[in-house]
């Protein structure tokens, strides 16, 4: 809550005319702030609740809206659950998904606070250029990489494999958590590292004892981040990985689910729900983590 | 405790140390150590392949078979070919409708969300969810609101009586191509909103008191205030956003798979199309290649032109 809002508020009824204007702001204050701020969240949330509403809704009602409410469920039913669960290999999805945002995710980490680690605290000649560098390659969009890296991947054997993944993935996840770290390497103060140093501590005590605990906030901001976007990543996983077993949820779900002229759009919509869950529930424990490194990183 | 037994012990323990431990105390080997992870992995699987795909724009490579150097034949053939050509042509019209539509209503959420309301974090949290949820998962959704047949909102408009028929979402060129740019305008909204919204509470509150005092009405608040502060910031997420919306795959791969017939295929999913189940991989690259010019004139705009203002306000340039 800013204080700016409070304030930007008060003086403008304090102008205004007593009494008549209060009624009037309050009017107006519902038309101007609270109804488009409803109409935001509901567009913004009707795919999810279009989503969970046709992954339980049984097949009769899915295609009839004549007859029933096509907005709300007469009679529940788990049944797309179940195929999905049952008659396809969706477990198994859901396992190599989380195989490989996991590593990914911890090799990213890894690398990233050793790069932020050096680039802020060793202070080197030249080390802002590697720091520029770094964050250049964040600006490399994957559509422009996955051929060559297709071949790349041929060549080393790995393709078909969830570890080519876990290789490549870290390509868009190093940029972003160097970035996120540098930032908070640069708000813990210097002389705590000076007093160490000081008292005998070599510079690997220092960063595993003093430096890496006071960027728990923000090792766990870049693991977040890290995991929801190998979770979400797509193009890579669709032409690295060709047997259906090892493919990942999203990959899986448009082009093990969808076939032949009819979709399943009951199965599609559980797939689709189940597969974001993850995500969401993980997000929903951290969103404030999460917001900060997502604005933090832009305000670098 | 005399002071010689606290020098002599002081003495032992930095004698101590074996050479591991002083080589991982010089500086120089641990700056190596500490950038052989990062750089190391962006060098193979981001700057070699970046080569690579140069490279291999300028041959003849299939699957399973070695290229040869063929020049700018790619290039040329790309050139008379409508499907490529259409795809460039909807590639920059995506990205340029889809930011104005994303920056304009994120601005408006952004604006929107600064207001002093009650459950704000929640709010907040809500509002990033379509940013969370894997994008080929909410693009089904969208696919499925697009059926041609049992479209959600085309339900709702022939109930409240505003059409007779179905709308023709997908199915056909224009359609189609409004379609996905709505959709890519509802996932990059979240994004655009909070990142704006991060900017907003670091404009200090004085300079609207300042202009209140003045007499400034709400529109030249935001108009000298708001947006000249919210600039800088403005210019870096705008970059991002185009860069990532030019380039986009998985919406429109999802929904309409470039169809129908090719109309809304953006160089992303062309590219993937030639390249990966074409076998293609020459052409594949040479398509993929040609964004980048793309990219670089769009970056360069977008950062010299919001960000300059900062400049010649003679602030510091971090």
């Amino acid at each position: 809550m800013t204080d700016a809002a409070v304030r930007a508020e008060t003086p403008t009824s304090a102008t205004a005319p007593p009494e008549t204007m209060a009624w009037d702001s309050r009017a107006r204050r519902m038309v101007v702030l609270w109804l488009p701020l409803a109409c935001f969240v509901i567009i913004l949330l009707f795919p999810f609740y279009w989503m969970a509403v046709t992954a339980f809704k049984p097949d009769a009602e899915l295609y009839n809206f004549q007859q029933h409410n096509p907005l709300w469920i007469s009679s529940p039913t788990l049944d797309h659950i179940r195929l999905l669960l049952f008659k396809t290999s969706y477990p198994h999805w859901l396992k190599t998904t989380m195989m490989v945002a996991v590593g990914a995710t911890f090799l990213s980490l890894f690398a990233s606070t050793l790069a932020a680690y050096a680039i802020q605290r060793l202070r080197f000649q030249g080390s802002q250029y590697v720091g520029l560098a770094i964050y250049l390659a964040y600006l490399v969009p994957p559509s422009i990489l996955f051929i060559p890296l297709a071949t790349m991947v041929v060549q080393l054997g790995l393709f078909d494999s969830p570890l080519a993944l876990i290789l490549v993935y870290p390509t868009f996840l190093i940029p972003f958590c160097t970035w996120l770290l540098i930032g908070y390497f640069k708000s813990i103060p210097y002389e705590l590292e000076e007093c160490a140093l000081i008292d005998g501590a070599t510079r690997l005590q220092i960063l595993r004892q003093i430096t890496l605990p006071l960027a728990v906030p923000g090792l766990i901001s870049a693991g977040i981040f890290s995991f929801t976007l190998s979770w979400n990543e797509f193009i890579y996983a669709l032409a690295f990985i060709q047997s259906s077993e090892n493919k990942t949820v999203p990959v899986a779900i448009l082009t093990e689910l969808v076939t032949g002229d009819v979709y399943q759009w009951g199965a599609l919509m559980a797939g689709s729900l189940l597969g974001s869950l993850p995500v969401a529930i993980f997000y929903s424990f951290f969103v404030d983590y999460y917001v900060s490194s997502l604005t933090g990183a832009v305000k670098e | 405790m005399t002071d010689a037994s606290i020098s002599a012990t002081w003495v032992h323990r930095r004698a101590d140390p074996t050479w591991l431990v002083r080589l991982f105390d010089s500086k120089p080997f641990l700056v190596i150590i500490c950038l052989l992870p990062a750089v190391g992995l962006l060098m193979t699987f981001l700057t070699y392949p970046l080569g690579l795909g140069i490279y291999l724009a300028f041959t003849d490579t299939t699957i399973g078979k070695r290229g040869v150097w063929v020049g700018f034949e790619n290039f040329q053939y790309l050139l008379t070919d409508p499907i490529f050509l259409n795809a460039v042509f909807f590639s920059v019209f995506y990205t340029s409708v889809a930011t104005v539509g994303k920056f304009g209503l994120g601005l408006w959420l952004a604006l929107l969300l600064n207001n002093h309301l009650p459950f704000k974090s929640l709010l907040r949290a809500i509002i990033l969810l379509p940013w969370i949820v894997p994008t080929v998962l909410s693009a089904i959704a969208f696919w499925w609101i697009y059926d041609p047949q049992f479209s959600i909102i085309s339900h709702l408009l022939i109930q409240t009586g505003l059409r007779e028929t179905n709308v023709d979402f997908i199915n056909t060129a224009w359609p189609a191509r409004w379609s996905l740019i709505a959709a890519n305008i509802w996932r990059g909204i979240p994004f655009v909103a909070i990142s704006l919204l991060a900017g907003l509470q670091t404009i200090s509150p004085s300079l609207y008191e300042a202009a209140m005092l003045d007499g400034a009405t709400a529109w030249q608040r935001f108009r000298f205030i708001t947006f000249p502060m919210l600039l800088p910031i403005l210019a870096i997420v705008m970059t991002f956003s185009i860069i990532f919306t030019f380039t986009d795959f998985q919406l429109v791969y999802a929904i309409t798979r470039g169809g129908p017939v090719n109309s809304t295929h953006l160089l992303a999913t062309l590219a993937f199309q030639r390249g990966i189940p074409g076998g293609q991989l020459g052409e594949g690259a040479a398509i993929a290649v040609s964004m980048i010019p793309f990219l670089v004139f769009a970056t360069l705009f977008s950062y010299f032109a919001l960000a300059r203002r900062k400049w010649q306000q003679g602030e510091s340039n971090d």
